[in-house]
């Protein structure tokens, strides 16, 4: 195998896409002022494209729930027998006794103002069970999130660095099968073997949940961290994988650069041509990924949460399809689609400030 | 095909493309990891097609179950009992079918899908073409499970639904590879040509176009099936699937519900699992080991 340039994956390919060059001559005329306009053109264009993909989710929603096969009560009774009067009842409660569009435009205008409708089985609103499970999945994904990152790009890095060797051998390997692993049958194998205990092996964690109660404190931080351990441990395991393979790929495309070699013949450590100059350039393409990825991550994160029992929006999705409540299933559809929509627009805004050629 | 009897005109392209299958079989038999995937498809495959005939439709039967609930394994039962006592081995085996005929169904669905979007965003320019990849930019950051998820939640529980709600939210990495390829393909001068000649849009597309970026679709399918795969798993320990069919994933959700994990009955949850990911795992080996045959500059990358 020879060290070559290798073909522009999908992510150097977005980023080539996005990189185009600055016309010579706009440097002198004031660099500062000229790139700030640009900035802006660029992050309206963004949030513009970003408003409209809100809004689509928003009209997803709404058909997705109420126009699929025919009566959405008769869905939402789940073919219990019901008599007419009270299928005419649940027709008003829901507002579906109205004409479509006025129902679409009601579905907007509450959606705007936070209200999601009512949960067909807590009897509560959905925006406040949503703000109720928000924290705990943000626990989980954050203490995760910063894991598998760091992990993927490290083992990533070094598999790059000596590609083709054994230990690059291993690393893909294990990241693959990982990768190739239904995340919720890993956690069912974590309980049992971590937290219920395998032969000689003692039950160390807890089973599920997110607090054994009656604690305070520093007691409740150390409960925390103590059920914490299992589900992120699950979540890291099936999704560094992602992370270490978009890593590799982008280091072995800078691999053959030639200022790789200058650095090199400067007569600098190997360890430090890898850090201050493989590593940087390498490293755009693999944020750009791990953002577009964030829709896998949220996947991960319901099964997760529903095998641990984890009292997040995962776990409430899952409590949700089961029966089905449908403006709960619709509520947080809604917000998982928005907040991987929003995360990606944070992500294309800071991206200029990172890379320079991006955005101008 | 006639190709051994009268030499037709389209004899030299049938040779031509004997001789480039032929060439790829040989690249392909040079990656090791590409002939171990396809080795362990090929034995899922016989498994899945002969289960009628090595355990027979008899074994999902729950009233007449030969052991009793949750046994575990035993020279009898090589891999335990269910929660109902039916042999876990004659399960995993009769799952194969309903997990890979899912799987294979949703990829192609997708595949199709992501390839008819591909090829028009890259033929068709202006309004169209702009139109079209900004809702598979749209689909590409959607959270696919999620989607899916919603879309099963709100139809009748059956294999068709699962199919659909797989098949019509994973396409988007499709389509903009198969866009790529079409650009590159378009820009080349024999495309030109063709046009002058008075070829039509249908004409370009569909002899042309298609022929070219057939191979990054066989590959892409090939990596779709493993992910279908998984998906089906997901939505089925979901309760989301088929309940009156065996299927890998279905067999999770019965022993997560059997108790299993609580119980530390491992036996009841390894085999289904461990069949799911060896699939997978064995899908994505083929899928990379055709890509890279393909491409031979990802050789290095990937």
């Amino acid at each position: 195998m020879s060290i070559q340039p290798t073909a522009p994956d999908s992510a150097s390919a977005a980023v080539d896409k996005a990189a185009v060059p600055v016309p010579a001559g706009t440097a002198a005329r004031g660099p500062r002022a000229r790139t700030t306009t640009a900035y802006l053109r660029y992050g309206a264009a963004k949030a513009g494209g970003a408003a409209v993909s809100l809004l689509a989710v928003l009209v997803t929603g709404f058909f997705l729930f109420r126009l699929i096969p025919g009566d959405p009560v008769r869905t939402m009774t789940g073919g219990r027998p019901v008599s007419a009067g009270q299928l005419a009842e649940y027709r008003k409660e829901f507002g579906l006794d109205l004409p479509l569009w006025e129902q679409f435009t009601d579905y907007c205008r509450k959606a705007l103002t936070g209200d999601l409708g009512t949960s067909y089985q807590f009897r509560t609103p959905v925006i406040d069970k949503i703000t109720e499970a928000l924290p705990n999945t943000l626990l989980l994904t954050g203490t995760a999130f910063v894991l598998y990152t760091a992990l993927g790009m490290f083992l990533g890095t070094r598999s790059a660095w000596r590609h083709g060797k054994l230990g690059d051998k291993l690393n893909t390997g294990l990241a693959l099968t990982l990768y190739s692993v239904p995340s919720f049958w890993l956690g069912l194998l974590v309980i049992i073997v971590f937290a219920v205990g395998l032969g000689p092996i003692p039950g160390l964690f807890p089973t599920g949940g997110m607090e054994s109660g009656g604690k305070e404190g520093f007691a409740y931080v150390l409960d925390v961290a103590h059920h914490l351990v299992l589900p992120v441990l699950t979540l890291v395991a099936v999704e560094y994988g992602q992370t270490l393979l978009v890593t590799r790929s982008a280091l072995l495309d800078e691999m053959g650069g030639d200022y790789l070699t200058t650095a090199r013949a400067k007569g600098l450590r190997d360890d430090l041509v890898r850090r201050r100059h493989a590593v940087p350039n390498a490293l755009l393409p693999t944020v750009t990924l791990v953002f577009v990825n964030l829709g896998r991550t949220v996947a991960g994160v319901i099964l997760v949460e529903t095998v641990f029992s984890w009292p997040g929006l995962g776990g409430l999705f899952y409590q949700a399809l089961s029966v089905p409540d449908l403006p709960l299933v619709q509520g947080l559809f809604l917000f998982f689609a928005s907040a991987v929509i929003v995360m990606n627009t944070l992500a294309d805004l800071v991206y200029p400030l990172l890379d320079p050629r991006v955005g101008r | 095909m006639t190709t051994g009897t009268a030499p037709g005109p389209r004899t030299p392209a049938w040779q031509r493309r004997r001789r480039s299958a032929a060439r790829f079989w040989r690249q392909y038999r040079t990656q090791r990891a590409g002939l171990v995937g396809l080795a362990a498809l090929a034995l899922f495959a016989l498994v899945a097609l002969t289960a009628p005939l090595t355990v027979g439709s008899g074994v999902t039967g729950v009233t007449d179950a030969p052991g009793s609930p949750l046994e575990a394994p035993s020279g009898e039962f090589p891999l335990g009992t269910d929660r109902f006592g039916r042999n876990l081995l004659g399960l995993v085996v009769w799952g194969a079918r309903v997990s890979l005929l899912v799987g294979l169904l949703a990829a192609v669905l997708s595949v199709v899908i992501g390839t008819v979007v591909g090829i028009t965003a890259g033929h068709f320019r202006g309004a169209y073409a702009t139109v079209l990849m900004r809702i598979t930019d749209w689909f590409l950051v959607m959270p696919a499970l999620v989607l899916a998820i919603a879309l099963a939640t709100v139809m009748s529980r059956s294999l068709g639904t699962v199919i659909l709600a797989i098949g019509v939210t994973s396409w988007p990495t499709t389509a903009r590879l198969v866009r790529a390829q079409t650009l590159a393909v378009e820009s080349r001068p024999y495309i030109e040509r063709a046009k002058a000649l008075g070829g039509g849009h249908w004409h370009v597309m569909t002899r042309h176009v298609l022929p070219n970026v057939m191979p990054l679709v066989l590959a892409q399918t090939t990596l779709m099936i493993s992910s279908s795969v998984l998906a089906e798993a997901t939505l089925a320990f979901l309760g989301l699937g088929d309940p009156t069919v065996i299927s890998w994933g279905g067999l999770l959700q019965d022993a997560r519900e059997a108790g299993a994990v609580s119980s530390g009955d491992w036996w009841y949850l390894v085999p289904p699992g461990i069949a799911i990911a060896v699939v997978a795992l064995a899908f994505t080996l083929c899928g990379r080991a055709v890509e890279s045959v393909l491409n031979p500059r990802l050789g290095v990358a990937r």
